[in-house]
């Protein structure tokens, strides 16, 4: 197996290396030059292989280099004693191979410049042209790293004590940029090397070489002297030129990251043009996106960084060069998948919301551009395009937290067309999430317009069909949303939110059978809001027809309310009626209030079978109805006629028997003394008392079932008569009470009834009454009894 | 110490959004060891909220609550005291407080907790401690004109209950308090 090979061919290297190191050592220690320079050129020698992979290879030359270093030092301490640099120059000339010399020739070279005995820029000419002899791809790439390596602490860089004038740090940039250049023509010649089947293999090799090229990059950028302008005018073309007429994907993907990474971003900036411009020019096949989205990321966070940099971005108008080059890209690649597109819209408009946050239009043009480029590939089919889009659109969404800047943005909703129904959704509920999480009060009816249409992927079903296959869950879940959006559309202006109020129903009017219990609640309860307020404030003399009143208001919830009863909601209908007429009764619309009364008592009959419900409608409507004031004596006395009736038509008799007695109330308010009946008061309780005799025979009927119910009903009854003696009814006798409670004492003997905490309670309340001072006790001396256990 | 939350009344998503920011970073999770709610959340994602703060959690039935099996009262003891839950609109006249006292002797509790009116009582009677949370989120009323979010926190201890009531007024969170005994025997009221 080749692996093992290599694996076998790497010991026997390191193990010559080994012997000969050792052997070199030796003859340092014993000052030997000669033995030194001979063991030394045979260590080398382990470099000429052509057996082993990159990555062996590098070991190898790892543990040569370490040697290496020993060298250097020997060298340097034999030009003490004596030994001239030129003349070891000539010793090395005799090494046999040129690999070896090479080698010893950059290793004493770099001993050389330190030394300072000739001019640096003659060795460092001298090294880099000598190395042009080996043109071995693999070979020459680690001798031209080991000679960026040796000189690197020679060189005038930023921070090195090693300050040079003008001339040596153009020098140091030429040795450098010359060795770039033959370092990566080497490691582009790797890729043409061995058959065509091997073509990912090498490439794999190669990229684990890379760093041995990019390393020189890093060193131009630490040079002294690289300047904006040294920058501009010399290295940055001379690089580009490499780049781009090496003509090698590989190369460029990495070369043009490196750039990007390396040098400053302020450098970019204002070198835009050049580097965009040598975009077009690269290999069809480099993946120019990634390198875009590489420099608009560094760029943005620069900008984020540095709010002096700020203005240098208009300057240079970075936002249009960028809006170009993208275009650009994007006309040429006609493959390219709507999902990558995307991606580069949305670095570049992750860049214009972070340098240009303030420029909406800017903003506005990144989306249009997006759209433009998703019209020419139709409507999206794939996750992973949706997903990225999702991303582009949150992204002003997260930065201004404000929904009613996103409305201002013309080309939003023109992107959103372009998901499909689901992400559509998600999306619309990730926007109304923003406005409750950020608590955004929209306050106008066209904003509330807006963003409506925005959200109708949400509000109603898509092109007429419905989704069957929801969740009821998450159906819910989705219109809760809607729901509570409703309460952040507020205007402080009447008339205004009168106009929101009035888009709030178009909009959800379409949502159909399913939506609309979920949705009408809300509307109805921010328009009755709306009512209290209106009521609040002044009539409007100046007012026309169209104007907000609450008349008008309660008219269209009337209609609005309507719509639930064709889907099959009267329980929330007749609630909603229910809460309706209360607000016109405040409003003192007799006519009004009367109709919402029609409607909630058509609801309760036609509509409301199920006995549960019937009893808690039936209790909305007797409280509601308790609490009318502008009734007249006609209507008040339908209305209360009816609901009497319906309580004694509930099926089971104890709810009958309760539902009777609480009407009761309904002739007796207490704040007015014309609505005081105190005969109509006691002839409901005497009615309910009827029926709780029925109760009281059915149970004793069938003895052995629990009979908790019927004594309950009349201490409940008891209570109440209680409630109006001291109320003042003056019907109520203390003999009607006296013989209901003479009826429950005798229930109670026969049987246990359950009822006798409750009974005690109440006989507890009766003889705290009695001893209160004043008006109470006169009351309660009427039903004075002996009571016994 | 046992901490009892009562609210109710939120009208999710019907009236109201959400409860109050303040409210809600005020009531964190473990320090409640019960919730006694008047009903009205209307939606199950109120009442799974709820049930983060904490996991005993009693409620009754509202007459705009989503799920139907909830209650119509309820009753529960903590420490000496009897608690009865009811949500109030069953209790007619609305708000009328001889007929919630009346409900009160029915359920034969110290503590009535009733909800409805969205208006913040807390007062004693005969027959004991009628005790109103208001509106949680501030939701409108057809009954009170003017709701201010409000929720109480009551600290049971033995025979002692001290009432906190929490009010949002003007964006401010208002802090009262109000103390009841109840006296050791076992009939009589506090």
């Amino acid at each position: 197996m080749i692996a093992d090979d290599d694996e076998k061919w790497l010991a026997d290297d390191i193990a010559a290396v080994k012997q000969n190191a050792f052997y070199m050592q030796r003859a340092i220690d014993s000052n030997n030059l000669k033995d030194a320079l001979k063991f030394s050129a045979q260590m080398l020698s382990e470099l000429r292989t052509s057996k082993l992979s990159p990555h062996k290879y590098y070991e190898l030359y790892m543990r040569v280099f370490n040697e290496l270093g020993t060298l250097e030092i020997f060298f340097k301490e034999e030009t003490g004693r004596g030994c001239s640099i030129a003349e070891l120059y000539e010793l090395v000339q005799h090494a046999g191979n040129i690999l070896p010399r090479l080698y010893l020739l950059c290793t004493i070279g770099s001993v050389y410049i330190k030394s300072k005995d000739v001019t640096t820029t003659d060795i460092l000419k001298d090294l880099v042209e000598m190395c042009r002899a080996v043109q071995h791809p693999l070979r020459g790439l680690f001798l031209r790293s080991y000679l960026a390596q040796v000189t690197r602490d020679k060189l005038p860089s930023i921070g090195s004590e090693l300050a040079g004038d003008g001339d040596a740090q153009m020098n140091a940039l030429e040795f450098v940029l010359q060795n770039f250049t033959e370092m990566n023509k080497l490691w582009v010649r790797m890729q043409h090397q061995g058959s065509s089947r091997e073509k990912e293999k090498r490439e794999k090799e190669r990229n684990e070489l890379r760093d041995l090229v990019g390393k020189n990059l890093h060193v131009l950028s630490q040079l002294e002297g690289v300047d904006l302008g040294i920058y501009r005018d010399t290295v940055l073309p001379r690089i580009l030129e490499q780049v781009v007429n090496c003509k090698d994907e590989l190369a460029q993907c990495y070369l043009m990251d490196c750039i990007i990474q390396v040098f400053p971003d302020d450098f970019h900036l204002q070198t835009l043009d050049v580097l965009l411009g040598a975009c077009p020019q690269l290999q069809p096949s480099v993946d120019i996106k990634t390198v875009l989205s590489g420099l608009m990321e560094r760029l943005s966070n620069y900008a984020a960084s540095s709010v002096e940099a700020l203005p240098n971005f208009l300057q240079v108008e970075a936002f249009s060069k960028f809006n170009y080059a993208i275009g650009k890209v994007v006309e040429a690649q006609v493959d390219l998948p709507a999902a990558g597109s995307v991606t580069l819209y949305l670095f570049l408009l992750n860049f214009t919301l972070h340098v240009y946050s303030d420029r909406l239009d800017y903003v506005d043009q990144v989306l249009g551009s997006c759209v433009t480029q998703l019209a020419a590939t139709g409507k999206l089919c794939d996750d992973k395009a949706a997903k990225q889009i999702v991303a582009f659109l949150s992204a002003p969404l997260e930065k201004y937290n404000n929904v009613v800047t996103i409305l201002k943005l013309t080309n939003y909703p023109r992107v959103m067309e372009y998901l499909d129904h689901e992400t559509n959704k998600a999306m619309t509920i990730i926007i109304v999430q923003s406005v409750l999480k950020n608590n955004t009060h929209i306050a106008t009816a066209d904003e509330v317009d807006a963003l409506f249409e925005l959200a109708k992927g949400l509000i109603k079903d898509f092109d007429g069909t419905i989704d069957n296959e929801i969740d009821e869950e998450d159906f819910q879940e989705e219109q809760n949303f809607v729901a509570r959006l409703v309460h952040k559309l507020y205007s402080d202006d009447p008339e205004e939110m009168s106009k929101i109020i009035f888009t709030v129903r178009k909009h959800i009017l379409t949502g159909g059978p399913k939506r609309l219990p979920l949705t009408i609640p809300p509307l109805v309860f921010s328009a009755l809001k709306l009512i209290r307020r209106l009521r609040g404030g002044d009539e409007n003399p100046f007012g026309d027809d169209a104007s907000a009143t609450p008349k008008r208001i309660l008219q269209l919830l009337s209609e609005t309310v309507e719509a639930l009863s064709d889907v099959s909601a009267p329980d929330l209908a007749l609630r909603l009626y229910l809460q309706c007429a209360q607000a016109a009764n405040d409003c003192e619309l007799e006519t009004v209030t009367y109709e919402f009364f029609t409607k909630a008592y058509l609801l309760y009959e036609e509509e409301i079978s199920d006995s549960k419900a019937q009893v808690t409608a039936l209790r909305l409507i007797i409280g509601t109805l308790q609490r009318m004031r502008i009734f007249n004596v006609e209507n008040r006395d339908i209305l209360t006629h009816k609901a009497t009736g319906y309580s004694a038509r509930l099926l089971r008799k104890p709810d009958q028997c309760r539902a009777v007695y609480e009407c009761a109330h309904l002739f007796w308010t207490d704040e007015c003394e014309k609505l005081k009946d105190g005969e109509r008061v006691v002839l409901c309780l005497k009615r309910a008392q009827r029926i709780a005799d029925t109760v009281q025979k059915m149970t004793n009927a069938s003895r052995g079932t629990s009979s908790t119910g019927s004594v309950a009903l009349y201490v409940e009854l008891l209570n109440k008569y209680l409630y109006f003696l001291e109320k003042g009814n003056t019907e109520v006798t203390g003999d009607t009470i006296k013989s209901l409670a003479e009826l429950i004492r005798s229930e109670t003997k026969k049987v246990e009834s359950g009822a006798e905490s409750f009974i005690n309670s109440t006989l507890r309340y009766i003889e705290f009454q009695r001893q209160q001072d004043g008006g109470m006790s006169e009351k309660y001396e009427k039903i004075k009894m002996e009571w016994f256990e | 110490m046992v901490l009892v939350l009562a609210l109710g009344d939120l009208h999710v998503p019907h009236r109201a959004a959400d409860l109050p920011p303040k409210f809600k970073s005020m009531l964190v999770p473990g320090k409640i060891q019960h919730i006694i709610c008047t009903g009205n959340l209307c939606i199950k994602e109120i009442h799974d909220y709820l049930k983060t703060i904490c996991p005993d959690l009693h409620i009754v039935r509202g007459e705009f609550d989503e799920d139907a099996r909830y209650p119509e009262n309820k009753t529960l003891t903590i420490g000496q005291f009897k608690l009865g839950l009811c949500h109030g609109h069953q209790v007619i006249p609305w708000g009328d407080l001889d007929s919630l006292a009346m409900l009160q002797r029915q359920l034969g509790v110290d503590i009535l907790v009733t909800g409805h009116t969205h208006q913040f009582t807390a007062y004693k009677h005969e027959g004991g401690v009628v005790i109103n949370p208001g509106s949680a989120t501030g939701a409108y009323s057809s009954i009170n004109q003017d709701v201010n979010p409000s929720f109480v926190l009551m600290d049971i201890d033995g025979f002692r209950a001290v009432v906190y009531v929490y009010e949002l007024i003007d964006g401010e969170v208002k802090v009262d308090k109000i103390e009841f005994k109840k006296p050791p025997t076992s009939n009589s009221a506090p």
